[in-house]
């Protein structure tokens, strides 16, 4: 399995899965901050969207995401100050620039952008932007394998680890996979060579039966991580029990604010409150993304959800394993 | 949503490099990587310098892809 949905989107953009010797299946994972958002915090992004004076900032991918019965483009169109950036520090600027109204950051992302909302935190609090708060729905990647696992739905020889995570996390993070499951661990970066690569290690730890943890991406990733990063979101964050799509509850696996940043968290600012959450009819995302069907196994694939007409957030997002089967063509169910 | 570029950092002043991806020019933030210096290859994403890169390590692969281009 690769956990990464931008290795999924190497994968099929490259035609990698058709290099491979038969007997050798790509399965696509949860990696996708955007697809594992579970629909009543879509549902609560909107409604924060709607607040009176609110300024929404959020990175792109979230806009289409459709929620129980709107969208943040949808709310948008219809007059919310919906604001899309690229960083965090964007969205810090917007508060400087609008010290009158409430900004709000969605912080949706795993380890590798959940230090980029960390520091945009520390930075508010140090500069006194009193008007910057975040949405944190941030997410480790590590319980959610370790869930993946325990749920055994799937049989899972080898996993490609996320490169770009494992720069922060580093490679020890993952460390009781081959211990306790004796499941293969490659960190892997994400040129095609970078894939075959992780590929070709997966398969000599399987051959010779000694499953561990290997890093084939070493120019970014190192055992440790990036250990100033690590610091600063143990700073401002702790972890408690986040809702991914499709798999549900999993203990530590969300990024929340600390007590000693509870001025920068929506959560407590905002008395948020939405009807109950209901995922679109026919949807399977949820088994998309635990691996246990292949995008094109859904009813709705290709017909009723396209990348221009999302039902589910794995066919928005640049990284969602719909998308990206969608856009490199691949439908033979291989 | 994890997309990470390199970059080469032009010019520091304080946390806030000028950077070169590819010919376009952009500010990030070393906020996450102090020990970068001007000169250096970092791993940009979402306007923070997440990483610098080992050249060495970057070096091999390169190798290694010219490798698969001369046999292939």
């Amino acid at each position: 399995m690769e956990f990464c949905g931008s290795h999924t989107a190497a994968i099929l953009k490259y035609g990698i899965r058709q290099l491979l010797p038969a007997g050798v299946e790509m399965l696509s994972g949860p990696g996708c901050p955007v697809c594992v958002t579970d629909q009543a915090d879509i549902d609560r992004a909107i409604a924060l969207a709607k607040v009176p004076g609110v300024i929404l900032c959020t990175f792109g991918d979230m806009l289409k995401v459709p929620g129980t019965y709107s969208s943040l483009q949808q709310a948008r169109a219809e007059g919310c100050d919906v604001c899309m950036v690229y960083s965090t520090l964007d969205a810090l600027d917007i508060a400087r620039a609008n010290p009158d109204k409430p900004v709000v950051f969605l912080g949706v992302g795993f380890e590798t952008t959940a230090p980029t909302i960390a520091a945009s935190i520390a930075q508010a609090k140090q500069q006194q932007i009193k008007n910057y708060s975040v949405f944190s729905l941030a997410k480790l990647c590590p319980p959610v394998m370790k869930a993946l696992l325990d749920g055994g739905e799937i049989k899972i020889d080898g996993i490609i680890c996320p490169g770009h995570v494992s720069t922060i996390i580093g490679s020890k993070p993952y460390e009781f996979i081959p211990r306790e499951y004796g499941v293969a661990c490659v960190v892997a970066g994400f040129e095609p060579v970078d894939i075959l690569m992780a590929v070709d290690q997966l398969l000599v730890q399987l051959g010779n039966g000694r499953p561990r943890v290997e890093i084939a991406y070493g120019r970014t990733v190192s055992p440790e991580g990036n250990v100033r990063a690590q610091e600063l979101l143990a700073e401002v964050f702790e972890p408690q029990t986040a809702r991914w799509r499709g798999v549900g509850e999993v203990g530590g696996s969300g990024y929340r604010i600390r007590d000693r940043y509870k001025e920068f968290d929506t959560e407590r600012l905002f008395d948020i409150k939405t009807g109950p959450a209901k995922e679109p009819a026919g949807c399977r995302c949820g088994d998309v993304l635990r691996g246990v069907i292949r995008p094109t196994a859904c009813p709705l694939f290709g017909h009723a959800c396209t990348p221009e007409r999302p039902v589910g957030p794995c066919m928005v997002s640049g990284e969602g394993a719909c998308a990206s089967y969608y856009l490199f063509g691949e439908s033979d169910g291989r | 949503m994890c997309v990470a570029v390199p970059a080469l950092i032009l010019s520091l002043n304080g946390i806030e490099a000028e950077v070169d991806i590819e010919g376009v020019r952009r500010k990030t933030s070393i906020y996450l990587t102090p020990e970068a210096k001007v000169g250096d290859y970092v791993l940009m994403h979402a306007g923070f310098a997440i990483k610098v890169i080992d050249l060495q390590e970057a070096r091999e692969t390169i190798a290694l892809l010219k490798e698969i281009n001369a046999a292939g």
